[in-house]
């Protein structure tokens, strides 16, 4: 039963920064489908700091020095979707596309360099990162607290005042909903959106890093990041794009996650003998159903995945 | 040159401009992706990247290499063909890769559990494809569900259902599936001899001409017929087709089901050989519908285009293989194609771009001819794996 909290826990960790990253995206008015290439980035980027990081460093600065390089990686990374869709108003879903492919295979690429770098015979994608991640965690009483479980609720908390009580947050979402007004009253909306990316990128970085330091010591960037950019995705639109509904909707999805790792540890549900598949495939399934159920009052700004031309009005 | 268009504001000829300057640009970063990696090998790595087959001296074992790239062409092509199908519509078929999935396990299934002839596990897998691609559509038109996530929803429901129902069908000791060759020999699509011509290359069969058959009927569905223009004027503005009489609800449900079909078929074609095996512990889709929509619009959103492009993406996913492991890995591959497919992001970029040159010497009365008929012949030579058109 702890297990099943504590990953559940962390698991939604995950999702809520994503989520939230999206979600600052699209209200921005660009679609973010690139999330799992960005997680995938920042997470090399965490990976590689705590494979750099000298063996003795205090806990403290392994902490703020991998987050801070997961959230750059995330943020540089993210740039390439902002230059192309909003300065080129190039179509996001191919580049958001193109982003994920890239993410896994230049990640994969760069690993392998380094690997086969330090030893001819190891062209693996792995990094291991046994000892540094022990930084991040605190037993408590056989619970495994993880700090990243208190930044994630700081960043719900931040991303929601910013949202709706900040006139940054306000301009923000005026730009998703409609550009040609914000501009009008004098918003850049290239600027905004710029912002809005990028502010995804950083929390699409952090969340990767989140992600492969869950549970595990190391990590095969083969692998990217088994679709939980995706799953965010479903969280957001779930969460009807509010940070308050995309925490409930995380902590819902990170449960059956959760239950598809650990669901043989409850003998009732080892009985009925459930694929693990099928835990993980029920999240995509509700999101679906709800989808069905709510777009035609969908609460998704206006203008998103549309390029803002100045000349059009 | 009688045509009274210039030559480079006609859209093919910028629609082929421009993919050549995402590959050029695409396998350029690439190469210095590499140079970063390790200089002294760079160069020799590129060209073993582009060169795939050509690896082995001609004969026997050259074509049979290059039989194994069209034999991974052919589910390549049918997973773009889907995309730029519906992209006409005005469908983003994200979904692709699920219906893909779905079509892998309905056809290993039925060969593998039925032992049906192959006509038929290639028609479960179209229909399978198709009922995936089928609810997107009927999400789209009658619950007003963006197709993109929808399909992306689909495609790891389907990930999750094929792996659980091909667990049925593995080798109790490995997570793959049985071999098709072994357990239903009469599940394999027949070779016509093919496989002789491509140094007996066993897997080259049916599926290689069959995907190109089906690329040109695409190609006269789009272009020749009322069906296909009904199609692509519910593509150009919803509402004008529906004032128009045209049922732009049924057209979208249709799109997506013959899209669905087209990737169902593209896993039959290429499972059916038993070139390789499903993995039941998969934990994320396969590339195979991404690449499809790199190699659309590659090709221009053209049928006949994306029978060349998927050939070159394919030819340097291949030619991964053949750099030297102890120095690169083989994904670089993967990469440069991620970057032609972010390239193509640009394309609109570029063609508005040529247009407002175009306009620029037409103001100054200059005869823009000359100047592009130098540009086409520099442009072509200087891409030799065969980009587009």
């Amino acid at each position: 039963m702890m297990l099943l909290i504590q990953y559940t826990l962390i698991f939604a960790s995950v999702l809520v920064l994503v989520a939230l990253g999206g979600c600052i995206s699209e209200h921005s008015g660009v679609i973010n489908l690139g999330l799992e290439g960005i997680m995938v980035i920042g997470a090399l980027g965490g990976a590689l700091m705590m494979k750099y990081l000298p063996a003795g460093s205090s806990a403290f600065v392994t902490i703020v020095l991998t987050v801070l390089m997961a959230i750059l990686a995330g943020v540089i990374y993210s740039s390439l979707l902002a230059v192309s869709c909003i300065n080129f108003k190039a179509d996001q879903t191919i580049v958001g596309t193109a982003l994920n492919m890239l993410g896994v295979a230049a990640a994969t690429v760069i690993v392998k360099a380094i690997n086969s770098a330090e030893n001819p015979d190891n062209p693996s994608s792995e990094i291991s990162y046994i000892a540094q991640k022990k930084a991040f965690l605190v037993n408590i009483n056989g619970f495994e607290f993880n700090w990243f479980m208190v930044l994630a609720v700081l960043a719900l908390i931040l991303v929601a005042v910013m949202l709706y009580k900040t006139r940054f947050g306000l301009r923000l979402m005026a730009c998703g909903e409609h550009p040609q007004a914000a501009a009008s009253v004098g918003i850049s909306v290239y600027k905004m959106r710029w912002a809005g990316v990028l502010l995804s990128g950083a929390l699409g970085g952090l969340g990767g890093l989140v992600y492969i330091t869950a549970g595990v010591s190391q990590w095969k960037f083969e692998n990217g990041v088994a679709g939980f950019g995706f799953l965010s995705l479903a969280v957001m639109i779930f969460g009807q794009w509010k940070p308050k509904h995309i925490a409930w909707a995380a902590v819902l999805f990170g449960m059956f996650r959760a239950l598809s790792n650990v669901y043989s540890g409850f003998p009732f549900l080892a009985r009925m003998n459930i694929p693990s598949g099928v835990y993980n495939m029920l999240p995509y399934i509700i999101s679906l159903v709800v989808l069905a159920f709510t777009s035609k009052h969908s609460r998704a700004p206006k203008a998103e995945g549309i390029p803002y031309d100045k000349g059009s009005r | 040159m009688k045509n009274k268009t210039p030559l480079l504001k006609r859209d093919g000829v910028q629609s082929l401009i421009a993919s050549l300057i995402c590959v050029i640009l695409g396998v350029f970063i690439g190469y210095i992706v590499l140079l970063v990696i390790n200089p002294a090998g760079a160069g020799k790595a590129i060209l073993a990247v582009l060169k795939n087959f050509f690896f082995y001296p001609a004969g026997p074992a050259r074509m049979k290499y290059f039989g194994s790239t069209l034999v991974k062409t052919a589910p390549l092509i049918m997973c773009s063909l889907s995309i730029l199908f519906a992209y006409k519509v005005g469908l983003f078929n994200i979904g692709v890769a699920g219906q893909y999935v779905a079509g892998v396990g309905a056809c290993l299934y039925g060969a593998l559990a039925f032992h049906w002839p192959w006509w038929l596990c290639m028609l479960f897998a179209m229909a399978a494809g198709a009922l995936l691609g089928g609810i997107s559509g009927f999400l789209k038109a009658y619950a007003n569900v963006n197709e993109v996530i929808s399909g992306i929803m689909l495609n790891w429901i389907s990930l999750y259902l094929v792996n659980i129902l091909l667990t049925n069908v593995k080798e109790p000791t490995s997570p793959y599936t049985f071999k098709v060759l072994s357990t239903s020999p009469g599940s394999v699509m027949p070779n016509l001899g093919l496989n002789k011509l491509f140094g007996n290359n066993q897997y080259v069969t049916l599926g290689v001409p069959l995907s190109i058959l089906i690329a040109i009927a695409i190609y006269i569905i789009l272009e020749r017929t009322q069906f296909g223009y009904e199609l692509r004027a519910t593509g150009n503005n919803k509402n004008a087709a529906k004032y128009a009489g045209m049922k732009e609800k049924r057209n979208i449900i249709v799109t997506l089901i013959i899209g669905g079909a087209l990737a169902g078929m593209g896993a039959a074609l290429l499972y059916l050989t038993g070139i390789e095996e499903w993995s039941c512990s998969q934990s994320s889709v396969p590339g195979m519908g991404f690449n499809g929509i790199a190699a659309a619009f590659l090709g221009c959103l053209n049928p006949i285009g994306a029978i060349l492009s998927s050939f070159f993406i394919q030819h340097i996913t291949n030619g991964g293989g053949y750099l030297d492991k102890t120095l690169y890995s083989a994904q670089i591959s993967d990469l440069i194609s991620a970057i032609i497919i972010y390239l193509c992001g640009f394309v609109l970029f570029f063609k508005t771009y040529m247009n407002r040159r175009g306009a620029k010497r037409e103001d100054t009365r200059f005869a823009p001819e000359p100047k592009a008929e130098e540009k086409k012949p520099s442009d072509a030579e200087s891409e030799k794996g065969g980009g587009a058109k």
